[in-house]
């Protein structure tokens, strides 16, 4: 079913750093985030380096604050570029988010309204952040917890116009638009349906927790029976795609991991009976 | 609500401390969203983000103080000093100076917090090319202008907090807290990727002082030479020299390498 240019790969975390190192590890490529490596030097620059001479590196940024109403910073996005242009990244991904406005950074990845008037404040910071990256990157839709009454559009046609307008391609986390879909009462499938498939690069598999009242992304958790189902989904609808975990707490051992993943290889290679 | 207006208020609300749920209520009406149950959420992932990044920055602080000092001396740095940079490394830079505010007869709490934000930022300073030990023999000493590397920094002491951070880092019971009447200097530096520390003597730091700026190695001698007579401080520059290098503290500011010609 699966087309082989689909990749497997894991994201880079600390107890695993050895085993990546040695590059032994089953996977086509690994995925960062940024923000750790955009350091002046030491340890965490040499762990990349020595990693990227095993595998394609995908960088995935938290700080970029596509959804700030005054802009994108110079700074962030040359020091990015920096980190880019020495590691020749598979792609680079932030979010539809926004964690800063003036002088506060909340690092927290706050929601945006889906208005014709914020469309146009994002769609000119991704043109700001590509053109400065000398490249198009990858927006990943994001978990959210509240939903704004002045709204004029689903998420998923915004963020079908975001790829119009700027070029920009897809990043699809499947455990997002579960943990959205329960918190907001829309249905996954609906999602699914209004995205542009044909600009998903990416896909992001995660496990979430259920909060006292809302689930919550917490990426501590292995993947869920209904994440893996819309991972199901999305495969029938794209290939040449790279799908990868996302584990930062609660890190087991890189074996589970790995099975984890031979469980997506299962599902993009022969479909959800696979995996039921 | 224009989206800078509605961006400042929604961070308004995440700085407000902890929710007293009519704040959630009001904040939601005011923001016009949905669920005052999902602000909640970004209220609570802002704090728990600044304190679990304040916890594993300082984590011998937090050893030292106990939790629950250490979490209402957190908390009250985060209404404070909320963040500003894009990164949260920068974080705890704030936090040695918020503790010396909020722990004025316990100095070596700002101490201890001082050591650990420094390792951590040796441990990521810039990479650069190292004068090796290997190289002495090849560079004009004459010419010769060094400097320390980027991960070099002096940390000046009026407490046992070193004895303190070792005692505390390799989980063995810290000694009694001491006071000092005269201060003492540690340099901190980076190592083959690990941070580490030691005491200085006077001569030593006064001489890593001016290396901080570029030195050349003839003024070095000229100091020690002053101290210690001729041979004595010939001899002390060469094995000092020969430490620095070996400890992977020092580059050459210039090209003073000696080129080496053939025949």
């Amino acid at each position: 079913m699966t087309s082989p240019a689909t990749k497997f790969g894991l994201g880079l975390r600390k107890p695993h750093y050895a085993d990546f190192v040695e590059g032994a590890v089953p996977v086509d490529f690994v995925e960062v985030i940024s923000e750790n490596f955009m350091v002046p030097g030491g340890r965490p620059r040499d762990i990349l380096r020595r990693v990227r001479a095993h595998y394609p590196v995908a960088m995935h940024g938290v700080s970029m604050s596509l959804g700030s109403a005054d802009g994108v910073r110079s700074e962030y996005l040359r020091a990015l570029r920096a980190l880019a242009d020495e590691i020749a990244p598979l792609f680079i991904s932030d979010h539809l988010c926004w964690t800063r406005i003036g002088g506060f950074n909340s690092h927290d990845l706050l929601p945006v309204p889906y208005t014709a008037g914020s469309l146009a404040l994002v769609c000119d910071n991704i043109d700001r952040a590509q053109n400065a990256l000398g490249r198009t990157m990858l927006i990943e839709n994001p978990t959210s917890y509240v939903q704004f009454a002045h709204s004029e559009m689903s998420e998923w046609a915004f963020l079908s116009a975001l790829c119009a307008r700027t070029g920009c391609d897809l990043l699809l986390d499947v455990n997002n638009i579960h943990v959205s879909a329960v918190n907001h009462g829309f249905d996954a499938r609906d999602y699914l349906a209004g995205i542009p498939f044909d600009r998903v690069r990416q896909i992001h598999l995660a496990g979430h927790t259920q909060g006292a009242e809302l689930l919550i992304d917490t990426h501590d958790q292995p993947v869920a029976d209904r994440v893996w189902l819309l991972l199901a989904a999305a495969l029938e609808r794209v290939s040449d795609v790279a799908v990868m975990i996302e584990r930062d707490d609660n890190i087991p051992p890189l074996g589970d991991l790995l099975a984890e993943l031979n469980t997506a290889r299962a599902i993009a290679r022969e479909g959800i009976a696979a995996w039921a | 609500m224009g989206m800078i207006a509605l961006q400042n208020d929604f961070c308004d609300w995440l700085r407000m401390g902890a929710d007293d749920g009519a704040g959630a209520d009001d904040a939601a009406a005011r923001l016009g969203v949905s669920d005052a149950r999902g602000l909640s959420v970004y209220q609570n992932n802002y704090r728990a983000q600044l304190l679990g990044c304040l916890e594993e920055s300082y984590p011998q602080l937090l050893a030292w103080l106990g939790e629950d000092l250490f979490r209402a001396a957190a908390a009250r740095h985060i209404d404070a000093q909320p963040p500003s940079s894009w990164t949260l490394d920068h974080y705890p830079a704030g936090f040695p100076e918020a503790l010396r505010a909020q722990f004025p007869g316990d100095p070596e709490v700002a101490e201890i917090a001082e050591l650990e934000l420094r390792l951590a930022d040796c441990f990521i300073a810039a990479d650069t090319d190292l004068l090796e030990l290997a190289m002495l023999g090849q560079v004009d000493w004459d010419l010769a202008q060094l400097r320390l590397a980027p991960s070099v920094s002096l940390l000046c002491l009026h407490t046992n907090a070193a004895a303190l951070w070792s005692a505390l880092a390799n989980e063995t019971a810290p000694p009694q807290c001491e006071y000092a009447a005269a201060p003492s200097h540690l340099v901190i530096w980076r190592q083959d990727y690990v941070s580490c520390f030691r005491p200085v003597d006077a001569p030593e730091l006064a001489l890593l002082d001016r290396l901080q700026h570029g030195l050349p190695f003839a003024d070095i001698c000229a100091a020690l030479v002053e101290r210690y007579g001729e041979d004595d401080g010939v001899a002390q520059a060469g094995a000092l020299l020969a430490a620095w290098a070996r400890d992977q503290m020092i580059c050459l500011a210039a090209a003073t390498l000696r080129l080496e010609t053939c025949p």
